[in-house]
C-alpha cells in the first residue's frame, strides 16, 4: 500500500509541476498578479509530495519490503538501517527521486527566501524550476519508477547493496553532490527569467548570486567528499580517477566557478552581462549533461548506474529541451549592448575574463577527453581510450597558469590599476614563493625536484598574495579587531576559498611526488620500512560484522622506536551475494596518512599485503572544505539579508 | 563472464624485482594500460583474470629487458588503441592533445579583441563630451583616484 | 558583436547532441578484435585430447574455420554449447576449440557430457595463445579464412543469429573467388 501511495504522490507532485511551469509564467508576461501568486503555494506543493513519495520509499527499505523491485535489487535483511536508507539513493530510480527532492526544495527555497524580489521575476524563476521538475518527474514515472512492483511472487530477501556502497560516504557523498549539481538550476532559472523578462542589468546577478555560491559550494563539497571515500573505500591510495562519472561533477563546478566570479564582475560593475547568462545556462546543462552520461550507457564506468538506452534517450530528450530551448532564447534575447563602463587593461575586470576563460578552457578539456572515445567511435574511427595520463598532462599546466592569474588578480583593482602599485604589491610573494619552492625538495625530499618546485611556488603565491593583501588593509587602522570586523563577511569568502585552492594544489603536489608504496607477501613478524615507519604484520584473526566475516590483520607501526599506530585491515566476504571485500585501515593524520590494505592469502599463513605512506594528502581533502567554507562565508555577508525592497533600493 | 566470488578491491600482487628502477616501471606501465574487459580501470587496479594476466606479461617483459615501448606495442598489437590511458598523437588524436591549449589561446585573444572594442566604443561616445582643462581634467583624476582607494 | 555569434552556443550545442544520440546506439564495451585482417598468431601447443601431438597453425590452413575459444569455468560457454553442435552437424565450415586456462580432465569430461562440436582441441592451459590472440574473456569466437587471417570475432554467447552472419560472411568470401 505505501509505496502506490509513493507512486500516486509523485504522480500529483507531477501535475503540481505542470502548473507551476505554466501558470505563473502566463501571468508573468501578461501582468496578471494572481496568476503569479499560484507559484509560491505551487512550489510548496510539489516539495510536499515528493518529501512524501521520498518517505514511502524510505519505509519500504526500512520494512524490509522486498516486493517492491528496487528494495529487492539494493537491499537486504541483514544490512544495518542506516545502510537500508541510504541505499535509496543507491541506485538509479532511488537516486532520480533523490534528484526531484532536492530540486523541489531548492525551488521552495526560492520561493521562500526572495521577499526582495519583483513578483514577476519571481513567478518565471520558480516556472522555469517548474518546468525542469515536470521533466524529472515524468521521467521518474515513465522510465524510472523505483516503486514498481514483483507481485504477486516477490522474492524472500534482497539482493544486497554492493558492499563497497555499504559505507559512511554513501550517506553523505550523493546528497551533498546533487545539492550543488541541482542547485545550480537555480542560476538557471534567473538567467532565464531574466531573458524573459528582458530586465538583464545587474540586479538579476545580484539576486542569483547568494544560490549560485551556495550551490557552488555544495558541489565542491560533494566532490570533496567523493574523492576522500574513494580513497578510503577502495583500497588503492587513490583518489580521483578522471572517470567519466567524477567528470560529470568537476565541469559543472569549473563551469560554476566561473560562474561565481562573472556574477560578482555583473553585479559590481555591470560587465559581462552576455557572457554571465551563457555560463549559468553552460552550468546547469553540464549537470543535465553528466546525469546524461551516467545513466544512459553512452560511456564505462565504475560509477555508471544500470545502463538503459531507453532512459538514455529519454535524458538525452529532456536535455536537448532544457539546453536547446534555453541556448535559443539566448541567442534571441541576450544584450547585445556593451556596458558604459570601461576599464584599462590592468583591471580586476580583465583578471575576471582571464579567470573565466580558463576555467571555461579547463571544462572544455575535461568535457573533451571525457567524450572523445565516444566521438572518434561515432564516427567509425575505433576504439581508443582517454585516461588519467592525458588529463593529468594537459589539465595540470592550465591549472598552475591560472594560480599565477589568481595571485595576481588580488593586487589589482576594479576599473584599473598601475603597473607599479600591482608590482610594488606582488614582489615580495613572488620572491618569496619562488625561494620557498626552490629549497623545499632538498629539505623535505632529496634533491631537485621540478614538478614540487613548481607545485609548492605556486601554492604559496596565491597564499602569499592573499596574505599580503589582507595585511594591507590594516596598514593605516588604529584597532585591528575593529577592521577585523568591518571587512566584509564576502572578503573573508573570497580569501578562505583562494587559499582553499592553494591548500589542495601543495597536497596534490607532494602526494603525488613523495607516496611510497610497498606490496609485500609477509609472514607474521615481519617487518617492511618505508618512509621512515616500521610495519610489523601480526598475523590475522577472524572477525564477524553485522552482514559479513572478515579476516582482519593487525599492523604495528613504529617510528624511531616509538609506537605510532596498529591498523586493522579486513578482507571482508558479504554473507548475501559472497562478495569479497577488502576494507583499508588508515593512520591518518594532517601531514601524512599511513595506509594499510590486506590482498589475497598466500602459502604458508603469508599474505599479500599493501602499505602506503602518503604524505599531505589530507590537504587535498582540506582545501576542498576551505573552499566550500569560502563560498558559503560570501553568501552570509549582511548584503544577501535584505528584507525589504526599501534596503534594495539603498544598494543597488 | 564467469567470477566465482567477485572481488571489489584492489588487486595486490606481489613481484619481486631485482631493481627499484623496473618496480617503478612496472607501476607506472600498469597505471597506463587499461584492463580490456573491466569498466574503465588499468591493470594495476583491476582483479580480472585478464587483468592478472597482463601483468603477469608485463612483469616478465621487465625481467627480459625489454623496454618500455615494447611493451606497450606488445599490448596494442593484440588488444588495440583501446588498451591505452594515454591516446597515442595521430591525426584522429591532434583535436584531443592540440585543442585545450589552442582554446586557451583563442580565448585570451578573443579577450584582448574585447577589451580593444570596449575601449574604442567607450572613446568613441565619450568623444562628444566637451573636453576638460587641464586643471580640471587633474581634478577629476584624482577625484577618481581616491573613490577607488576607498572601495574594497 | 553581430547577432550570429550569439547562436554559436545552440550550434555547437546541436553537433554535441548530434553525437549523443549516436552514442546510444553504440555498445562502448564492445572491443573490436586488433587482429581483424591480420594473421592468427603462431603457436605450438598440445592437443586436449591427444596431450603428445602438437598443433600448430598448419592443423588448419586451406579453409575457412571457426576458432572458439572456450573453458569449463565459464557459465555462457555452456550456453552456447548447443549452438555449436549445431554448426557442427551442417558441416559447413570446421570448428577448432582452443581450450583457455582450463584443467584437461574438466575440459575432457564436458566434452564427453555434452559432446565435442570441434574437429579439434588447443589446450592453452597458460593462457598464452589467448594472450597473442587478444582474449579477454570466454566465450569468444574467430573466423579465419583459408589463410588464416582473422577476418570477424565474437565475444560473448554465439548465438543463431550471429550465426546467420557467418553464413553470410563466408558466403560472401565463396562469390568473390568465383
Amino acid at each position: 500500500m505505501i509505496p502506490e501511495i509513493g507512486e500516486f504522490a509523485l504522480i500529483i507532485a507531477f501535475f503540481l509541476s505542470v502548473v507551476l511551469a505554466l501558470v505563473p509564467m502566463y501571468g508573468a508576461s501578461t501582468a496578471n498578479d494572481m496568476w503569479m501568486s499560484y507559484a509560491k503555494p505551487l512550489a510548496m506543493g510539489q516539495f510536499l509530495f515528493v518529501i512524501i513519495s521520498f518517505v514511502c520509499l524510505g519505509y519500504a527499505f526500512s520494512q524490509d519490503d522486498f516486493s517492491v523491485v528496487y528494495v529487492a535489487q539494493h537491499s537486504n535483511s541483514q544490512m544495518p538501517i542506516q545502510f537500508k536508507l541510504s541505499a535509496i539513493w543507491g541506485g538509479h530510480e532511488g537516486s532520480l527521486l533523490l534528484w526531484a527532492l532536492i530540486l523541489t526544495g531548492w525551488t521552495f527555497a526560492v520561493s521562500r527566501f526572495s521577499k526582495a524580489l519583483p513578483l514577476d521575476m519571481l513567478a518565471r524563476v520558480l516556472s522555469v524550476m517548474g518546468i525542469v521538475a515536470t521533466g524529472f518527474i515524468s521521467f521518474l514515472l515513465i522510465t524510472s519508477s523505483p516503486f514498481a512492483r514483483y507481485l504477486p511472487r516477490f522474492p524472500a530477501d534482497g539482493a544486497d547493496l554492493n558492499p563497497l556502497l555499504q559505507d559512511f560516504g554513501l550517506i553523505v557523498h550523493p546528497p551533498m553532490l546533487y545539492m550543488g549539481y541541482v542547485g545550480f538550476s537555480v542560476a538557471f532559472a534567473f538567467a532565464i527569467a531574466a531573458l524573459l523578462s528582458g530586465r538583464m542589468d545587474a540586479a538579476w546577478a545580484r539576486w542569483a548570486r547568494p544560490w549560485t555560491n551556495i550551490a557552488w559550494a555544495f558541489l565542491g563539497m560533494g566532490i570533496t567528499l567523493g574523492s576522500w571515500w574513494a580513497y578510503y573505500e577502495l583500497g588503492w591510495g587513490g583518489w580521483w580517477f578522471w572517470d567519466p562519472v567524477e567528470n560529470a561533477s568537476l565541469m559543472p563546478w569549473l563551469v560554476g566557478t566561473a560562474l561565481v566570479h562573472s556574477l560578482a564582475a555583473t553585479e559590481k560593475r555591470g560587465v559581462f552581462k552576455s557572457w554571465t547568462l551563457l555560463l549559468a545556462i553552460f552550468a546547469f546543462s553540464l549537470s543535465l549533461l553528466g546525469t546524461f552520461l551516467v545513466r544512459s550507457g553512452v560511456l564505462t564506468s565504475v560509477h555508471a548506474f544500470a545502463s538503459d538506452p531507453e532512459r538514455g534517450f529519454f535524458i538525452l530528450m529532456l536535455l536537448a529541451v532544457t539546453m536547446g530551448g534555453s541556448l535559443t532564447l539566448y541567442a534571441l534575447k541576450a544584450p547585445n549592448v556593451k556596458s558604459e563602463s570601461s576599464f584599462s587593461w590592468l583591471s580586476r575586470e580583465v583578471l575576471l575574463l582571464v579567470n573565466n576563460v580558463f576555467l571555461t578552457v579547463m571544462a572544455i578539456t575535461v568535457l573533451l577527453g571525457t567524450l572523445y572515445p565516444l566521438l572518434i567511435d561515432a564516427l567509425g574511427q575505433g576504439k581508443i581510450s582517454v585516461g588519467p595520463p592525458y588529463f593529468n598532462a594537459v589539465f595540470v599546466p592550465i591549472m598552475c597558469t591560472m594560480a599565477l592569474a589568481m595571485g595576481v588578480s588580488i593586487a589589482v583593482r576594479w576599473r584599473e590599476t598601475t603597473l607599479q602599485s600591482v608590482l610594488n604589491k606582488l614582489w615580495k610573494p613572488a620572491v618569496l614563493s619562488i625561494l620557498i619552492g626552490l629549497g623545499f625538495p632538498f629539505i623535505y625530499g632529496n634533491g631537485f625536484d621540478a614538478r614540487v618546485f613548481l607545485g609548492i611556488s605556486v601554492g604559496l603565491w596565491i597564499i602569499s598574495t592573499v596574505g599580503t593583501e589582507f595585511i594591507g588593509k590594516f596598514r593605516n587602522t588604529q584597532s585591528i579587531t575593529n577592521r577585523l570586523r568591518q571587512l566584509p563577511l564576502s572578503y573573508y569568502g573570497m580569501m578562505v576559498a583562494h587559499v582553499g585552492v592553494a591548500v589542495t594544489a601543495i597536497g596534490i603536489t607532494l602526494v603525488t611526488s613523495y607516496s611510497e608504496e610497498r606490496d609485500m607477501s609477509m609472514h607474521k613478524g615481519d617487518t617492511v620500512e618505508i618512509a621512515g615507519y616500521q610495519f610489523t604484520f601480526q598475523g590475522t584473526h577472524v572477525v564477524k560484522g553485522a552482514n559479513y566475516m572478515a579476516d582482519q590483520a593487525t599492523i604495528e607501526v613504529v617510528e624511531d622506536g616509538q609506537p605510532v599506530a596498529t591498523l586493522r585491515p579486513e578482507k571482508r566476504r558479504y554473507n548475501v551475494k559472497n562478495a569479497m571485500m577488502t576494507e583499508a585501515d588508515i593512520d591518518a593524520s594532517l601531514f601524512r596518512d599511513l595506509y594499510v590494505a590486506l590482498g589475497e592469502p598466500l602459502e604458508q599463513g603469508a599474505w599479500a599485503v599493501r602499505m602506503h605512506y602518503k604524505p599531505y594528502v589530507r590537504w587535498l581533502w582540506l582545501g576542498g572544505i576551505l573552499m566550500a567554507l569560502g563560498g558559503l562565508l560570501t553568501v552570509a555577508d549582511k548584503r544577501y539579508r535584505q528584507s525589504s525592497p526599501n534596503q534594495e533600493a539603498r544598494h543597488a | 563472464m564467469l567470477l566465482s566470488s567477485f572481488l571489489l578491491s584492489a588487486a595486490i600482487d606481489v613481484y619481486k624485482f631485482d631493481d627499484p628502477e623496473k618496480e617503478k616501471r612496472f607501476h607506472q606501465l600498469a597505471f597506463e594500460l587499461r584492463c580490456p574487459k573491466c569498466q574503465n580501470q588499468n591493470i594495476a587496479d583491476s582483479n580480472a583474470e585478464i587483468a592478472q594476466d597482463l601483468r603477469t606479461k608485463i612483469y616478465q617483459m621487465l625481467n627480459a629487458d625489454k623496454n618500455d615501448n615494447e611493451i606497450v606495442d606488445y599490448m596494442v598489437e593484440r588488444y588495440g588503441d583501446f588498451v591505452l590511458y594515454e591516446p597515442r598523437v595521430k591525426p584522429q588524436t591532434y583535436l584531443l592533445w592540440y585543442g585545450p591549449g589552442l582554446f586557451l589561446l583563442l580565448g585570451l585573444v578573443v579577450v584582448v579583441l574585447i577589451i580593444r572594442s570596449r575601449k574604442k566604443a567607450y572613446n568613441d561616445t565619450h568623444n562628444h563630451e566637451p573636453s576638460l582643462s587641464n586643471s580640471e581634467a587633474k581634478a577629476l583624476d584624482a577625484l577618481l583616484k581616491t573613490k577607488q582607494g576607498k572601495k574594497q | 558583436m553581430p547577432r550570429v555569434l550569439l547562436f554559436v552556443p545552440l550550434l555547437l550545442f546541436m553537433i554535441l547532441a548530434g553525437f549523443l544520440w549516436k552514442g546510444l546506439s553504440i555498445d562502448p564495451r564492445e572491443l573490436p578484435s586488433a587482429l581483424i585482417d591480420k594473421p592468427f598468431p603462431e603457436f605450438s601447443l598440445a592437443s586436449l585430447q591427444q596431450p603428445d601431438r602438437i598443433l600448430t597453425k598448419q592443423d588448419f590452413l586451406g579453409q575457412p574455420v571457426i576458432v572458439n575459444v572456450w573453458a569449463t569455468w565459464c557459465p555462457s560457454c555452456r550456453q552456447e554449447h548447443e549452438q555449436l553442435l549445431v554448426i557442427d552437424q551442417t558441416g559447413e565450415i570446421p570448428i577448432i576449440g582452443l581450450n583457455y586456462k582450463d584443467e584437461r580432465d574438466l575440459a575432457l569430461q564436458w566434452l564427453q557430457q555434452l559432446g565435442n562440436p570441434y574437429q579439434f582441441n588447443i589446450f592453452d592451459e597458460q593462457g598464452m595463445l589467448g594472450l597473442d590472440l587478444g582474449v579477454y574473456g570466454a566465450p569468444e569466437t574467430y573466423l579465419l579464412d583459408a589463410q588464416g587471417i582473422v577476418r570477424h570475432r565474437y565475444v560473448g554467447v554465439l548465438t543463431a543469429q550471429d550465426w546467420q552472419e557467418l553464413k553470410l560472411m563466408i558466403k560472401g568470401w565463396d562469390s568473390v573467388k568465383n
